[in-house]
């Protein structure tokens, strides 16, 4: 089978889509066209580079130049992360908190994925250990993203609530219990979905490239189960994580709601 | 007997205050004066320094849960976290279901979705809400504020009640029928401080 080489001509016509919905975003005033733009451009220049430095990486197979590349990894998912707050909390803790929790949970999973068959002979081997950080570390940064994001959006909103629970006695995490299970629940709801619908409504990203790259279906659905497993504790484990680091320093020792520890809505 | 000593912020305070069981004082002073962050900083909901005790006990040597159980306040903008009204309130005590009636509140009021409630009923609820826990001190920021006279009085009789059996009460209102009703003592506050003439301060 052969592998599908795509040229200038294939990625000019994708493009078109993009500029459609920067276009619609413009045209209905969300605010989202530079963004779209923005984004787009991003995906290609990063993805063509990252191409080429994929390349290098294999060629070099040392230890030192994976970790490296892991390391840059998790910068730019812990500045993702960041980016994604619409009330991100202040000082070290904006980039701090979610990139501890996406970071440990993505060593966690990917060490839990070398107990399967998917461990190369030597265990720093790019091709499986770059991917596989990969694909969990983008699945977990999207869940730290969406769960921060909604907590801090939640303990604005509803900042009556919380404190009228804390002025009758509850405990902090008594009185953030519903905003907090409220961002866990929709940070891992795409998790879930990418769970259940596996198969029946989209083929995922992975087992779409092996078989793009054409592997065995049956072969590329194993890996695609366990990698899907991974993603699902790493993302429910740094969720929970990032969450509950963010309840906690959104109060202190005192019970007290410390919505001055948020930094300003942007303008 | 409530005891305040020092009790400031960034921008409030000294505050120094007793309140003895049984009696209510009156926050007074203009909008913007603090009344309300004052309130705030007895139930230690805002960070501050100073010294608090109820009957001895400093509010630093018991956990802030149990010490706002026992110093309860009540803000002007009631908070609702549930569907229903029985959702937030604690098992309701022996008094309760008095109390919901002299508030002319049915008794299937508990079934009711809170998105229904009228601004006056959400006060009337949120007071109640507030009086089962039974606590020691209440803290009123404009209690009656939404309400017509007739709830107006029956909240204040309730107070008087509660206050008879020892309950002590900071109040704020705008309403100076309502101060002059039930304030056993004054609290002038204005800019964040106190309004105290030179060498009438309240001891500590």
């Amino acid at each position: 089978m052969k592998t599908a080489v795509l040229g200038p001509a294939d990625l000019a016509l994708a493009s078109v889509l993009v500029l459609a919905s920067a276009g619609l975003s413009l045209a209905l005033g969300l605010g989202l066209a530079r963004t779209f733009a923005v984004a787009g451009l991003r995906t290609m220049l990063q993805l063509t580079l990252v191409g080429f430095v994929l390349r290098w990486i294999f060629a070099a197979a040392s230890p030192w130049v994976v970790l490296a590349a892991a390391a840059v990894m998790m910068t730019a998912a812990t500045a993702e992360i960041a980016a994604r707050q619409e009330r991100p909390l202040r000082g070290l803790w904006r980039h701090g908190l979610g990139g501890a929790t996406m970071a440990s949970a993505t060593v966690l999973a990917v060490g839990f994925g070398y107990l399967t068959q998917l461990r190369p002979a030597v265990w720093y081997d790019p091709r499986v250990l770059v991917p596989l950080v990969g694909i969990v570390l983008g699945s977990v940064m999207s869940a730290v993203s969406v769960g921060l994001n909604g907590l801090g959006l939640a303990v604005t909103r509803e900042r009556a609530a919380i404190e009228a629970r804390l002025a009758l006695g509850a405990t902090r995490f008594e009185a953030l219990g519903g905003p907090m299970r409220g961002a866990i629940r929709a940070g891992l709801i795409p998790i879930l979905n990418q769970m259940s619908a596996a198969g029946l409504v989209t083929l995922p990203g992975l087992m779409t490239g092996q078989i793009l790259a054409g592997a065995d279906p049956q072969g590329a659905a194993d890996v695609q189960i366990v990698t899907l497993f991974l993603l699902a504790g790493a993302g429910a484990l740094g969720t929970v994580a990032a969450v509950y680091g963010a309840a906690w320093r959104l109060t202190d020792a005192r019970h007290r709601l410390r919505l001055d520890r948020l930094a300003p809505p942007r303008p | 007997m409530l005891v305040i000593a020092g009790l400031r912020r960034p921008g409030f305070g000294p505050f120094d205050l007793s309140v003895p069981p049984g009696t209510c004082c009156a926050v007074t002073g203009p909008s913007g004066a603090g009344k309300s962050v004052f309130l705030r900083m007895v139930a230690d909901l805002d960070p501050c320094e100073g010294r608090v005790t109820l009957d001895g006990i400093d509010r630093d040597a018991v956990p802030a849960p149990l010490w706002r159980r026992r110093v309860t306040y009540l803000p002007a903008e009631t908070g609702w976290w549930a569907e229903t009204v029985g959702a937030h309130m604690a098992a309701p005590g022996p008094g309760f279901a008095a109390d919901r009636a002299a508030l002319r509140l049915p008794a299937d009021v508990l079934d009711w979705p809170v998105a229904r409630l009228s601004t006056g009923e959400r006060q009337r609820l949120a007071f109640l809400r507030g009086l089962a826990g039974n606590p020691r001190v209440l803290l009123l920021d404009e209690p009656t504020a939404a309400l017509d006279p007739a709830a107006t009085e029956a909240v204040e009789t309730i107070l008087r009640r509660r206050m008879a059996e020892g309950m002590a009460a900071l109040l704020v209102s705008h309403a100076a029928e309502q101060v002059a009703r039930l304030a056993d003592a004054r609290f002038p506050v204005a800019d964040g401080r106190p309004e105290i003439p030179a060498g009438r301060e309240t001891s500590a």
